[in-house]
């Protein structure tokens, strides 16, 4: 049992981290431009296949910096050439024209990397079990991820909370057009939070991918949950996103390794009911509801805290 | 040259439908994108390949066939559309197997379309979906299946277990969807009957297709203290469980039915499960009979070590050619009454036999086990270096199960 909660735990912060670096992109994004950028998981799923193409040629690390760096590129330019254009006509336009470019790039994805998953493999340096506890081994892999996705969230948090450019940036989170009245150039503050935010999905990306699959369906697949993440969390808030991001890795990972139901809890149902629709309800375990458990917390927030967790501004 | 464009508006459709009738067209729907897409494409290489092969031999009835690709995504509803746009461009057999949700939808679609369109009928070929309700409850005239259902793969492969003393603690994870239930409603039916002295340990269902870490479900089934698992999946969700298995380092035997497909033997590999991992199908490359190895052999070089996975597509176009050879037509009414009760020499070797009552056909099985290779065995797998080994066979009246199937015929 021990040794259950103990990986558990593990897998949760893990699964936790991997969510956070995409949601912190989504949230500095959805709250500087006001827009649910439905392409944000297409950026996850560039990077992956991106790192999977450089680290063929050059290796896993070089693969590491410059897929995010290519991924940040397109992001900017989406927002410069693509964005900025459709935000005169509001943001119903803008949504629109993520929602597309996600179908867009998963298209792209297709032609050149095909439909089946891709052998992106865990470089020979870190394929090993780092440690064993009871008995389980943990792959170095995993451990390297987890790592990784501390650091780059320490990182974001002090260029965020340290420097001037993070001042700016944060001050129009809440203060965008006082942001603009003191002169700086909103524009381009946009431009470069929104190639910051895609290159950090594109950074989970090339570290999810080995460890993960990596195919034309992966931004489907994780694409819903980030709305979770940032609505959950709050809108514009980072430490929010952090913590829904942690909240919804333990719910879903526990979730999976409880057996336990409304029969389990309540005893059986009376035989009279035994074939009914309620018999489903009754016997269905927890685990098997575990993919849809975020959705659930989600409607929850909305109906009792519409603002999120650590959500400052109103929806 | 007015009566010359009039002449040739009349001419080009009489044109199209006699070349229409040059070809016998197979509509392949099976995933080609998404989770199920490493399978459902190598499928599709699989039946072309087998289309070239009869058409080397001149065709059916001196007709070319050709394989007509169609992308379902595993969803029963985007089967429906790709079949009915299949039907429209002239196909009239559809062959489909994976997810016998969408064989389910399949099999009922086609029989209703054969009901509102006598004359033009449609004979779905089922070569994977191994549902027992396909062939029971909801069996079709126009449905027919070459795979064992998965009633037929547990009676077998509960046989092979009830003799192997080492398990004691069983874990079941399947997809939750109607096969995976019946794989695991079955196995603890057969199981509770054979070797009353197993504990269950779990019995765990999981979304189909879409999960991308099996690393919780093994911290559970490693924290249950299970000694062996016995699980149905297929495509991404077994690579994927046995490569989270590996990276666990968890050590229990495999009970499976599709082990032998697309990143599965690399898994086995990586987590050194030597001889640990069994699986039940109508043939591995590894069976001693010259002409299935001479067909691996030109199988695998033609498409880079590729492994012939679906030794019963074989037998079903086989079959399907000698069907009309028989009736002398290739209308789908007429090939399938020739099906029925058909007698065949399957591609691996040993008899077969297409049961009249249901349209299921029965082949001899093989319990085969994953590891080294010891008795220079010919193939290896993925190249791993380790190969399919044969532990059992069982003949093909020793699988005949009885069916509840009432069929109504043309």
């Amino acid at each position: 049992m021990l040794e259950l909660i103990v990986i558990s735990t593990l897998n949760s912060i893990l699964f936790g981290m991997l969510l956070f670096l995409m949601a912190s992109g989504l949230t500095v994004i959805f709250s500087m431009l006001g827009v649910l950028n439905f392409a944000h998981a297409s950026f996850y799923m560039l990077g992956a296949f991106f790192g999977f193409q450089i680290s063929r040629w050059v290796g896993f690390w070089p693969a590491l910096v410059i897929a995010p760096l290519l991924a940040g590129l397109i992001g900017a330019a989406v927002e410069r050439y693509g964005l900025r254009r459709v935000h005169r006509n509001g943001h119903v336009a803008e949504l629109l024209f993520t929602f597309g470019l996600a179908f867009a790039i998963e298209e792209v994805v297709q032609i050149i990397w095909g439909k089946s998953p891709v052998d992106f493999r865990v470089p020979p340096a870190l394929d090993f079990p780092a440690f064993t506890i009871f008995s389980t081994n943990y792959p170095a892999y995993k451990m390297f991820m987890l790592l990784a996705s501390i650091a780059i969230f320490i990182a974001l948090l002090l260029v965020l909370k340290r420097t001037r450019i993070g001042m700016i940036v944060q001050a129009a989170l809440t203060h965008p057009h006082m942001v603009g009245h003191l002169g700086h150039n909103v524009g381009r503050i946009f431009m470069l939070v929104f190639g910051v935010g895609t290159a950090l999905a594109a950074v989970a990306g090339v570290i999810a991918g080995p460890a993960l699959v990596t195919q034309s369906n992966m931004a489907g697949l994780l694409g819903p949950i980030l709305f979770v993440v940032v609505v959950v969390g709050g809108l514009g808030s980072l430490p929010g996103a952090f913590i829904a991001s942690l909240l919804i890795g333990f719910v879903q990972t526990f979730a999976v390794s409880m057996n336990g139901s409304l029969s389990e809890v309540f005893g059986p149902l009376s035989p009279a009911y035994a074939t009914t629709w309620l018999s489903d309800i009754w016997n269905v375990t927890v685990a098997q509801v575990a993919p849809v458990l975020p959705y659930v917390l989600l409607v929850l927030i909305l109906a009792f805290r519409p603002m999120g967790l650590l959500g400052t501004r109103e929806t | 040259m007015r009566k010359l464009v009039l002449a040739a508006a009349f001419a080009f459709p009489l044109c199209g439908t006699a070349l229409a009738q040059e070809t016998v067209k197979i509509g392949y729907i099976d995933p080609l994108s998404g989770g199920g897409a490493s399978v459902g494409e190598i499928g599709l290489k699989t039946f072309q390949y087998l289309a070239e092969e009869l058409n080397a031999k001149g065709g059916i009835l001196g007709k070319k066939v050709e394989i007509v690709p169609l992308d379902n995504k595993t969803n029963p509803q985007e089967s429906l559309i790709q079949a009915q746009k299949a039907i429209d461009s002239g196909v009239r057999y559809l062959t489909q197997g994976n997810g016998s949700s969408v064989a389910g939808a399949l099999s009922d679609f086609v029989t209703k379309y054969n009901e509102r369109n006598p004359g033009k009928e449609v004979l779905y070929f089922n070569y994977a979906a191994v549902d027992p309700i396909l062939t029971n409850d909801k069996c079709s005239f126009a449905h027919f299946r070459w795979d064992a259902n998965s009633d037929i793969k547990m009676e077998a492969l509960t046989n092979y277990m009830k003799g192997v003393p080492s398990i004691k603690k069983l874990y079941l994870i399947n997809q939750d969807y109607s096969f995976g239930e019946s794989v695991r409603t079955t196995a603890r039916a057969m199981l509770k009957e054979k070797r009353p002295d197993i504990e269950i340990v779990g019995d765990e269902k999981h979304p189909l297709l879409k999960i991308t870490d099996f690393a919780p479900y093994i911290a559970k089934i490693k924290a249950s203290g299970a000694d062996t698992v016995i699980t149905g999946n297929w495509g991404q969700d077994f690579a994927l469980l046995l490569k989270a298995a590996a990276d666990a380092g968890l050590k229990v035997g495999w009970y499976t039915y599709y082990a032998g497909g697309a990143g599965g033997p690399t898994a086995i590999k990586q987590g050194n499960l030597n001889d640990q991992v069994y699986t039940i199908v109508e043939g591995v490359a590894n069976i001693d009979h010259k002409e299935s190895v001479e067909f691996e052999k030109a199988f695998r070089a033609k498409y880079n070590g590729q492994t012939f996975w679906y030794p019963r597509a074989a037998n079903e176009m086989r079959m399907l050619a000698l069907a009309a050879e028989k009736a002398k037509s290739i209308e789908p009414v007429k090939v399938a009454a020739a099906l029925e009760g058909m007698d065949f020499n399957v591609f691996t070797g040993g008899k077969g036999f297409m049961r009249k009552d249901d349209h299921q056909f029965f082949q001899p099985m093989y319990v085969a086990q994953f590891g080294e290779m010891k008795n220079k065995e010919p193939f290896d797998e993925e190249k791993t270096g380790w190969g399919w080994k044969v532990v059992a066979k069982i003949d093909a009246d020793k699988t005949v199960l009885p069916t509840t199937c009432k069929m109504t015929r043309p």
